[in-house]
Parts: C-alpha cells; structure tokens; sequence
C-alpha cells in the first residue's frame, strides 16, 4: 500500500526562510483583548442567535461570527504591534468545547470565518507595510475534556471521552481552518499529550484527504513546578510522544510566566530537531488571576532566551498585548536564532519519563 | 537512569497473561488491584518498559486493554516507563494505541496476511506515533534458521523504510527466539540461528533494533526455575553480545552470567552454543540433580518476602518502621532494644536518630513528602514515649548515686515556636514542629496567641536556640516587628524566624530585619526549615548564611522602593473617577426573601427545615412579603433575645469540601484531584487523602467537631466608598456603615479601579439594594480532638484533624453562601456542580474583612455586630480580630452579576487620611491596620 503524500505547502519555503533569518514574532493574549471590549451577551449573541437557548457571553470563539469587527481589530492590533504570525481566535472551536454552550454545529463556520479575518488582517498588514510577510496560524486548543484523565477520582479507569470523539473534533475543526486559509496549523496550550496525539493524527488524516500539508507547530504547557504536564509528562517525555509527527516547531506556552519557564525551555531546547517556540503567561496570575508583569518585564526575559540561543519564534500568552509583542519584537530584534541541532537517530520512547536506546 | 540513553532494555513479561499465571488470574477474575500491583512491581524490579498482553479467549481483548491502560496512567510508579503493546490481534493493538499519551511499542506486526496488511497497519502505527515490533515472519510461516530470519527482517526493513517511510530507528525486529534442548535434532542449532542473525540484522539494517522473548528459549525446562534462569542469563549474556538490544523476560528472576556456578554455565553454554551432541541429555540430567536439592527451599520463600523486614535487627527494623511510617511494631522493637542496649538514651541517639536523619535526608532530597515526615515523626514519638520512663529511672538513679553531678550530656538544639497575639492559627507551625523534631531539635511549642513578653521570657527561661514566630493574619505582621523590635530592645542575639501565611520575604526584608540586628530569616515552608536552622546553629555556617540573607533582604528592600517609585498611585479623586460603570438603571437587583439573620447550628433539635419555615435569629424589619418567597408573618416575631438555630449535619457539609487547599496545607502542591495520580506526588496524595477520608468520616460519626452558621442580610445602599446598612426597608436609620478602600494602581484602558462599595447600587440611584454578610465556623471540638491525638504522641493525626477542620470551616462558608444565593432567588436556578461552586461560578461574591478586597480586619467587628455572630456561633474575636477558634470564616455578600474578587493592592497617602476621616479615628490608627497595603513610609 504505497502511502499518498501530501504536498507541502508554500508556506513551508516561506516560513522556512523566515525563521532562518530571524527569531519570529507571534501574537500575544487574544482573551483579555476581548475582555477589554467589554462585551456584553448581547455583542455575543448578535442578530443571529438572539433565540440561542444557552448563554453565550464568554464563548470568544463564537466572536468570529458575531462580532466580527472587534476580531479582526484584535488580529490587526498584533501585526501592527509586529507580530509575524497570528492566531486564529479558535482556541476552543472544537464541538467539544462549543457542546457547552450548545453551538457545536458552528464549529466549521466558527473556524473559517476566523481564519478569512485573521488572513484579511494579514493581507492588511502586509498592504500597510509593502515587503512585509504575515502570516496565520490556525489554534488547536487542548478541549475541555483530557483523554489520559479519569474527571472522577474513585474510578480511575473512566474517561469523559473517547480518542474517536477527540480526533473527529479535531479533524472538523483542522478542515475549517485549512477552507479558512490559514498557513499554518499550531497545537497549543497541551496539557495531556493524548490529547495533542489525537489532534496530530486529525491533522494527518485531514492532509491525506487534502492533499496538502501544512507546517504544524506543537506547544505544551508544564503547569508548575514540578517540571511536567498535566497529564505528568516531563518536557522530554513529550517530546518523544509528539516527535512522529514531524513537527515544524516545539515550544511551550500558557500556564508559567518566562522566567518560571527557563529550565524546561533550555531542556527542550537541546532536544528538539526542530524550530522552538516559546510564548509564557505575562508572568504567574496573581491572586486575583490577572497578570502583572510589564512589557518590559516580559520582553527582557524573552530576550534573555534569545540571547542563550533557546527560541526561534517568541510571543506571549495570557495577559499579553499588542504592548507587549512590540516590546517583545523589538527586544529580539537582531538577535540570532537557535540554531537547529541535528541529534543521532536512536529509539525515543516515553511514558511518563523518556526512554532512549542510542 | 530514564533520562539518559540506556544500553540495553529490560521489557518486563509479567503482565502478560499467556506467560504469567498470576496475572492470568488476576484479569479473569477482575482483581484489577492486583493486576496493577504485579505491574508497578515490575518497574520496581527494573523493567524499562513493560509488556502487557490480555489475550485469552473467555475475555473482551479490546475493552481490557483499555481498561488496564487507564488504570495503569493512574499509577504514577508504572506509567513512568513505556508500554509495549502486546496482542495478536489488530483490534486490541489499536485500541491499546488510543489509550497511551507517551510513545509506545506495538508488538507486532509481520508479514503473515501479506505486504499490503502489513504496511497499512505500518503506518497506522506511525500515525499514532508508536514504534513496531517486526517479527521475522511471512506468508509462508516462522523464520527458524539464520538465513530466513535475515532474509524476511531484510524484506520487511525495505518495505517499511522505501515504502511509508517508517523511521529506521522505530523499527524492532523479533527474529524469533525458540525453543532448544527438545530432543528434536533440529532445534539444537536454534540459539546460535538466533545471534547470527541478530548479528547480520544490526550490521546491514541500519538503526533497526533488535528483541526477543526470552524465556521462550527454556521452555524445556518449565518448572525448574533455577535452570530456566541460568539458560536465560547465559542467552542473554551471548544475545547482547551479538546485537540484542532489549528482550521480555522476568524483570525479578534475572541471574547474572558470572554469578552462575560453573558447571551448571558449561552444560547450558553447550546447549545454547550447540558445543556438543549429548548437550540436551546432560543438562536435563543436571537439572533433575538442581531441582531436587532446590525443592525444599522453594516454597518457604513467598512467605519470607512479605514480611521480610520483620526478620532483620532490632535497629534495621527500627529504621525500617521509621523510613515507612508504621507503628504496629514500635513498641515491641523498643522494647527489644532497650534490653539489647545498656541505656535508653542510646537507643534514641542511636537507630532512632539514625532513621530520623534518613527520613530527614529524604526529605531534604524531595524523595520523601510532609504527610510521609509526619507519620515518621508519630513512630519515633511513640518510640522515644517508651523510653521516657525508663530514663527518667535512669536520672533519678544517678540523681542518687551523685547529687553533685550536673547534666552533663550534650543537649539537642532547642528552638521555641509560637503563634503570635492576637493569632489563633497553628497548622503549619504544628508540621514546622514536627519537621523540626524529627531533624533531633527540641521544640518548645507555646501555642497560639502568645504575647510578646511571654516569648520573650520563655526564651530565656528555656535557654533556646533560635525563635519562630507564626501568623496567618495581617495584623500579626505588626505583632512580629513588634517581637523583633523587644528582642533588640531586650538584647537578645538569638536568630529569628519568620513563617506563616500571611509573612512573605519581602515583608520580612522591609519591615522586621531592619528591627533586629541579630538574624531575621523568613522561612517559606516546612521543608525549608531544617536547613535554615542547621545553618543558624553551626557557627561555621551561620556568618555566611546571614550574610547570604542580609544581601537578599537589602535587594528586596532595594526592589521595594524601586517599585514604589516606578508606579505611581493615582490620586484618589482620580481613581473613584475610573470606578467600573454599572448601569444601575437597569441592572436586575435581587432581593432576599428576609431580613435580619438566620441561624443554623449542628447541635439544634433534628427537625424539619425549609426555606418556607425560617426562624430569624434577629429580626430587623418586618418580613417582606413581595419577596421570591415571602417568609411568613410569625418569622418577625421570633424571639430576639434568644436566637434558636435550625439543625445542620455535618454530612450535609462534607460534599462542599474544596480538597485543593487540604493539600496545600500539607505542602503537596498541584491540582486536585489530579494530585492523586501525579508521578512524583501522587502515591503519597492518595495515602493522605484516604487517611483524611477516615478521619473525617469518624468526626462526622462521632459528631466530634459543632458547626454553626449564622448569615443575614439588609437594606443597604453605597454612598460614594460606604456602605450605610439600614434597619428596614424604609431605609430610615442606618445601623452600620461599612467603609470600602478602592484600588489605586494605574491601569491600562479598559480596566477599573475597584472598590467593593461600587457593587451596592448608590442611594443617589434611587434603587433598592441589599447587603449580606456571615460567619461560620466549624472549629468547636477541633482543639480538643487534636489535643486527643498529641497526648497519643500522634501529631500527624492531630494535624489532620486541625486541616479537617479548616477545610469544614470552608465547605460550611459555600453551603451558607448557596443557601444565602437561594435566599435571593437567582441559586434557585443555578445548574452548578460543586467543582464549579468551588471555582465560584456562581453569580455574587463572599469577600472576607482582612482578605485583598477589604484588607481592614476590623471590620470583622462591624459585622459580628451587625450578625449577631458571638452569641449564634460561639467565635469570639481576638485584639487581632482574628476569629477563635480557628476553624471559622466570615464574610460579606455582594450580589451584583458583576461583582468580582480583587485586591485593593497599594494605598496611597490620601486614601489613607479620606479613610480615617470615614471611620472617626486617628490616621496613625489605620496605617496600623492597614501597614502592608501602604505605599508610602507612615510618619
């Protein structure tokens, strides 16, 4: 059975030659954006689901569709502040996360209108600043359901989903966003890698469909200091768990601020045979879960990963602003990125913990 | 080890129900429990990774191995290492796929059905991200001989790399390990088949590895075990040797080839070598000889293992019970000791201190955790509790023999703890004590709410070494300067401590160490105090470790002012200015079905009680009647001067118990309940937990801990930052005003500056709005029953006790809040599990006075008064106005949809003078109050 090969895209050439010249720039927080709307459940429902039997005010993602003005403004804001690469506002545009507000049959309109805004903001931006290359990146958050988790502690063994359930949200939404023309696919904010496992198979299934591959970036999350994911991971454990999918980039994001993220990004820095992302919180949630740390704050730390040779592409999560990204551009600016090492081949397993047989 | 690349893989074979009967056994009979047991002790015996194979005909392959992969990513000892998925079918492979967040083994896939099943299943493996198991096998059958077993690997390495682009390196070859010494003249060749080949396959395919199962090779010789191991350390030993780069076998039973007596080696090296042609004939006569004189001590060895540590030395056993936390024994080991040992003392100086510094070292190591140290503690209490009475006979005898002789043994280190004035809380002081005890130090503990002179003249009193001050309340910030600025004052050189919720380093830095020349440290939690004090107490080490303090106190001093001048507060007028904007014209404002406050206590009468039958404890007002759910006229009348409460059980409590902050407490961090099945934390959350659902289940049964609620709520309305609350509905007299602090930090666009009274509709509105407010407390019975446990020399339980209460407290505080949002109609129709009450998704805040949003602990007065709260729940409120006993909270409700948790954060001189004028006192007053919000130096 001689597989089908999908063809790379164009973007890979692009993005390829991007990253070989410069640390890249992605977007910050697209949630405490909207907050600063202020938005009310109207804004959230608009005309079209004004009968909507479920409260929708705090559904972002359904924003794509509603209130589709303050989006694309959002997406704007970012490459004005210079980011190279936005994310798409679909971070839980799966059926599975949009059951709960019972607007999953939205999920493939969700996700293609927020990827033709984000790429309009793009075209925009680019027109703004002739010469300029921006680019979009379609968000695949983690769901509200975790495949290696039991949400019932006295049996362990139960699972509030199935991997068929998470591989055809997942595999709905990668179709959308790809109809949507995003460049490219990004994995985020993974705290069970099962989770992520399911995700990057939809998106295989989806390019062997299509016929075209996308670049997919991958992104954990280690959510405090024990140095693991959610699901007990360890930096390099994932790694191994994720490594058939020949990412175009690794990195982590969400849950520590920069500096918290330090050790398990130079970790991973050393073990990934590809590009290295890293895009922290604005510094841990203070009491009150919000954020604290300044732009300067933020962009100082990041460009000390640059200046160690960590990262090839830098941004923020939550609590980040176009404030901070341009601080943040403007630190890296001119500084070298990682170069990409090229490791042994040897068998790479993981449970937990990773396992090589060099 | 599994961070590193290893040489060679153990695969363990005992989860596999075809080779072991144990867990055939186990998986029949749905003993999950001991399934994952023979698991985890495969890990435990070495294993790199281990196979699991569920295939038996009676059972469902695929639901099995589901349901024993997920029980096996519970278990954080096993799930470290990889799984090898083990089946001859398809189905349960895939299913085994679905289930695995790491990377995985499929073992296996052939050539059997053909190259097209072959590659299809291929790269569906590749897909999910596994490697493959290749066995050495093709539609005509098994690969025996050398020249087969290369020739199918070969084939299928070109098909999987030149066809899917299977990576190389995923790709296992299993060319078939069978069995020898049958009898059968062909087999006798079938191990040196099988390095040749493995030799060829790891020269000319590039980075395919190579496995096996081992045990296979003996098959032979089932049940003579001590020859089945020799042939499998001999094979493996010539295996690894041509190539083999992991094999299944049985992780526990692994010989090593040098340890295997000689003539035994020689017999099995010619079987597996093929040296000879009477090699078979030999080592089955070699064996019969082994197996007689083994049989006898066979069977006795179960027995031994399990309560193996049971036979060892007195001091082993003593280390072993101490490292383990298990007092079963304890006192028959002591007694034991004491007449092996010529003196008590030695037995403590001696095993036990000798356990403890394990336990420490442990500890210190992150191998052990808090819950572990405290069970520990409680077997070296009891142990040394033994031996008390036996000493003191001991010093009375030689009190006889020479009355002029003073002590003159070395004496521990002691250290003093004490929760500060006007502080009753002690948890964490209580495992800092126990922490500290265990590392040999003596602790003077002096309780909670201890004035500074009696610190102060115990210290002296006792000869201590070093002092720890404890608080969880802001005000006990002041206390503790206070303490350090008497010490100095008073001359002492003694270091200090500094530790307790409400403490930070910054803190300590800026405003206790520069009061106290002689070493204030700030300690952040109990795993961090022995090497603080141990540091303290050596005088090599102490110059330089105060000397380390010293320069991070000056740099957080420095930081402090640094950030003080980088952000400048907003004057106050400016900030009420950038109030959030509530549209009070139409915002809905729900109304309590009563007034006055209600009451509810575990001690009242069993009875009926409904929200249509209130008894109002204090009623203020006549009883509304357009509420909701109108109370009836006779509510009004209830007797003022007696408030009857109605009857609460604790098992109605027990389901609102937020487990997160239970394990903070005993400093597990992470989230519950995914605590439970943490790789490093996990094992040990689990024990705690089951412990504390034993205890709590005891408090419930025996009724050993009173709860008691009082909540309330009035007219109330906001007049600029107050809150005036009214006697009635007429809103005629104000009974109290509650004066609110607003947030003056600059803030980007879009973003408000906060202050509770915003969330009360203003009277220049015109609208009718409400105010409520609580206390509870389930902290009644909680000291004595801990003090139960102390007297049993068991601190871990009384400290479990202490947390069950805290935890009580909090579960009483969201059922009273659910009953209050019930009260005003909108929790009727909430539709929220009690993972969300917890996440407070609810509509409406309870923010507490002494807490961010309202940081003055005073007003705790205003609102005992205005509940009625001493005489309905028993808490009393100290100078501090902390709340005792401890086990209680109180608070405020705000209904507002949008009314949400802040924290005031800095304070600027203005608010500060606006305040005191609001309140009638002198500004000196509130800056006293309020001295870790202010952001200026007070005069």
């Amino acid at each position: 059975m001689p597989a089908t090969v999908p063809t790379p895209s164009p973007a890979f050439a692009a993005l390829h030659a991007l990253f070989a010249e410069r640390i890249v720039v992605l977007d910050g927080a697209m949630g405490s954006m909207i907050q600063s709307y202020q938005l009310q459940e109207a804004d959230f429902r608009g005309q079209r689901l004004a009968a909507h039997p479920h409260d929708l005010k705090g559904n972002n993602d359904l924003l794509s569709l509603t209130r589709p003005d303050v989006i694309e403004e959002i997406y704007g804001r970012y490459f004005a502040a210079g980011a190279d690469l936005v994310e798409t506002n679909t971070f839980n545009a799966t059926a599975i996360a949009q059951a709960d507000y019972r607007t999953e049959a939205l999920v493939p309109e969700i996700n293609r209108a927020a990827a033709s805004l984000a790429v309009r903001a793009a075209r925009a931006a680019e027109a703004a600043t002739p010469g300029r290359r921006c680019f979009v990146a379609g968000a695949l958050g983690p769901t509200n359901r975790t495949l290696s988790l039991s949400p019932d502690v006295n049996r362990p063994d139960f699972r509030a989903v199935t991997w068929a359930q998470v591989v055809a949200a997942y595999r709905e939404q990668t179709e959308a966003l790809i109809a949507g023309g995003v460049d490219v696919l990004l994995v985020e904010t993974i705290f069970d890698t099962l989770n992520a496992k399911a995700a990057l198979f939809a998106i295989e299934e989806a390019f062997a469909a299509t016929g075209v591959r996308l670049p997919v970036m991958v992104s954990a999350t280690i959510t405090d200091a024990s140095g693991r994911t959610l699901s007990g991971q360890t930096i390099g454990a994932f790694y191994n768990s994720i490594r058939h999918a020949q990412p175009f980039s690794v990195g982590l994001n969400c849950a520590l601020g920069a500096r918290q993220m330090r050790p398990y990004l130079e970790e991973l820095s050393a073990l990934a045979e590809c590009y290295v992302t890293c895009y922290p919180n604005a510094g841990l949630p203070n009491a009150f879960g919000g954020y604290d740390e300044t732009p300067a704050e933020m962009a100082a730390a990041l460009a000390e990963f640059a200046d160690a040779g960590y990262v090839n592409l830098v941004g923020g999560c939550c609590g980040s602003t176009p404030e901070h990204i341009r601080a943040i551009a403007a630190a890296v600016q001119g500084k070298r990125p990682r170069a990409v090492p090229t490791l042994p081949p040897a068998l790479r397993l993981s449970g937990l913990e990773p396992l090589a047989l060099a | 080890m599994t961070n590193s690349a290893s040489s060679f893989l153990v695969i363990g074979e005992r989860t596999n129900i075809t080779g072991s009967p144990k867990f055939a056994k186990a998986i029949k009979g749905g003993d999950w429990p001991a399934a994952l047991e023979i698991a985890r002790q495969q890990v435990v015996n070495g294993a790199h990774i281990i196979d699991i194979n569920v295939d038996e005909a009676l059972i469902d392959g695929d639901a099995t191995m589901v349901k024993l992969l997920n029980l096996i990513a519970a278990e954080p000892d096993t799930a470290r290492v990889p799984v090898m998925l083990d089946s001859s079918k398809w189905s349960v492979l895939e299913a085994g796929l679905q289930c695995l967040q790491g990377k995985g083994i499929v073992n296996s896939i052939s050539l059997k059905d053909g190259e097209a099943e072959f590659l299809r299943r291929a790269a569906k493996i590749r897909r999910y991200g596994a490697a493959a198991v290749v066995m050495a096998f093709d539609e005509n059958g098994q690969a025996a001989t050398r020249d087969e077993k290369v020739r199918i690997c070969t084939r299928a390495y070109r098909l999987l790399t030149e066809q899917i682009g299977f990576p190389p390196e995923d790709i296992i070859f299993d060319p078939n390990i069978l069995t020898v010494a049958t009898g059968i003249e062909e087999h006798n060749n079938y191990a040196v088949d099988f390095f040749e080949a493995t030799r060829i396959i790891k020269d000319t395919l590039p980075h395919a590895r190579v496995s096996g199962g081992v045990s296979n090779v003996s098959f032979s010789f089932r049940g003579n075990n001590p020859v089945r191991e020799a042939m499998h350390a001999v094979f493996l030993y010539h295996a690894i040797a041509a190539g083999l780069d992991m094999a299944i076998v049985n992780a526990g039973m692994l010989g090593v080839y040098e340890e295997i007596p000689l003539d035994l080696r020689e017999r099995v090296e010619d079987v597996l070598l093929n040296r000879r042609s009477d090699a078979t004939e030999r080592l089955v006569t070699f064996a019969e000889q082994i197996k007689a004189s083994a049989g006898s001590e066979n069977s006795k060895a179960k027995t031994e293992t399990i309560d193996a540590w049971r036979q060892t030395s007195v001091e082993a056993r003593l280390a072993h019970a101490l490292v383990k936390g298990i007092d079963a024994y304890v006192e028959t080991d002591t007694e034991e000791a004491r007449q092996k040992y010529a003196r008590p003392l030695a037995i403590i100086e001696g095993p036990l201190m000798d356990g403890m510094r394990t336990v420490g070292d442990l500890f210190g190591a992150g191998k052990m955790f808090l819950p572990q140290v405290v069970k520990s503690a409680r077997v070296m209490k009891k142990s040394v509790a033994y031996l008390t009475p036996y000493m003191e006979a001991e010093k009375a005898a030689a009190r006889l023999a020479a009355p002029q002789n003073p002590q003159s043994a070395a004496r521990a280190p002691k250290v003093l703890l004490a929760t500060v004035k006007g502080d009753v809380h002690d948890i964490g002081k209580n495992i800092v004590g126990v922490v500290l005890a265990c590392n040999n130090y003596e602790v003077i503990d002096l309780g909670v709410m201890v004035p500074c002179d009696k610190i102060l003249a115990a210290a002296r009193e006792q000869q201590v070494d070093a002092i720890g001050l404890s608080g969880l309340i802001t005000p006990s910030l002041d206390e503790m300067v206070h303490v350090a600025k008497e010490m100095k004052r008073q001359g002492f050189t003694l270091p200090l401590l500094i530790g307790g919720a409400t403490t930070s380093p910054a803190h300590t830095a800026v405003k206790i160490a520069p009061e106290y020349p002689h070493g204030v440290v700030h300690v952040l939690d109990a795993s961090r105090v022995v090497n603080v004090v141990s540091a303290l107490l050596s005088p090599e080490q102490k110059p330089a470790f105060l000397a380390e303090v010293a320069a991070k106190q000056a740099a957080l001093r420095q930081e402090f002012a640094d950030r003080r001048q980088h952000r400048p507060l907003l004057p106050l007028a400016t900030a009420r200015q950038r109030r959030a904007p509530l549209d009070w014209a139409i915002d809905d404002i729900p109304r309590p079905e009563f007034f006055g406050t209600r009451g509810y206590s575990t001690e009242a009468a069993e009875g009926p009680r409904s929200a249509s039958s209130p008894t109002v404890g204090r009623a203020l007002c006549p009883p509304i009647t357009a509420g909701i759910n109108p109370a009836p006229p006779q509510a009004a009348a209830a007797d003022s001067q007696k408030p009857r409460a109605l009857s609460l059980t604790l098992d109605e409590i027990v389901p609102f118990i937020d487990w997160g902050p239970f394990f903070s407490a005993w400093e597990i961090s992470g989230r519950f309940p995914d605590l439970l099945t943490d790789t490093t934390v996990g094992a040990e959350a689990t024990r705690l937990y089951g412990d504390a659902q034993k205890l709590l289940a005891r408090i419930v049964a025996e009724k050993r801990f009173t709860a008691k609620v009082v909540f309330g709520f009035w007219p109330a309305n906001a007049v600029g930052d107050d809150v005036e609350v009214y006697a009635d509905e007429q809103r005629s007299r104000v009974v109290t005003t509650f004066r609110f602090l607003r947030q003056q930090q600059e803030k980007p666009a879009g973003q408000f500056n906060h202050c509770l009274a915003d969330f009360v509709a203003p009277r220049e509105s015109g609208r009718s709005d409400y105010l409520g407010g609580f206390a509870v407390t389930a902290g009644h019975g909680v000291e004595a029953f801990a003090a139960e446990f102390k007297a049993k020399h068991d601190d871990y339980s009384a400290i479990m006790a202490q947390a069950l209460g805290d935890r009580l407290a909090e579960a009483l505080a969201e059922w009273a809040h659910k009953q209050a949002r019930d009260v005003c109609g909108f929790g009727r129709t909430e539709q929220l599990a009690m993972a969300d009450l917890h996440r407070e998704r609810y509509r409406g805040i309870r923010p507490a006075p002494g807490y961010p949003a309202c940081p003055d602990h005073r007003q705790k007065r205003q609102l005992f008064a205005l509940l009625g709260a001493e005489a309905a729940t028993g808490i009393a409120l100290t100078e501090s106005c902390a709340m005792n006993p401890a086990s209680s909270v109180s608070g405020l409700y705000f209904n507002h949809a949008e009314a949400k948790y802040f924290a005031v954060g800095k304070l600027g001189r203005d608010q500060l003078a606006d305040y005191a004028q609001r309140q009638g006192d002198a500004v000196t007053e509130s800056e006293k109050w309020l001295s870790p919000y202010l952001d200026y130096e007070p005069a």
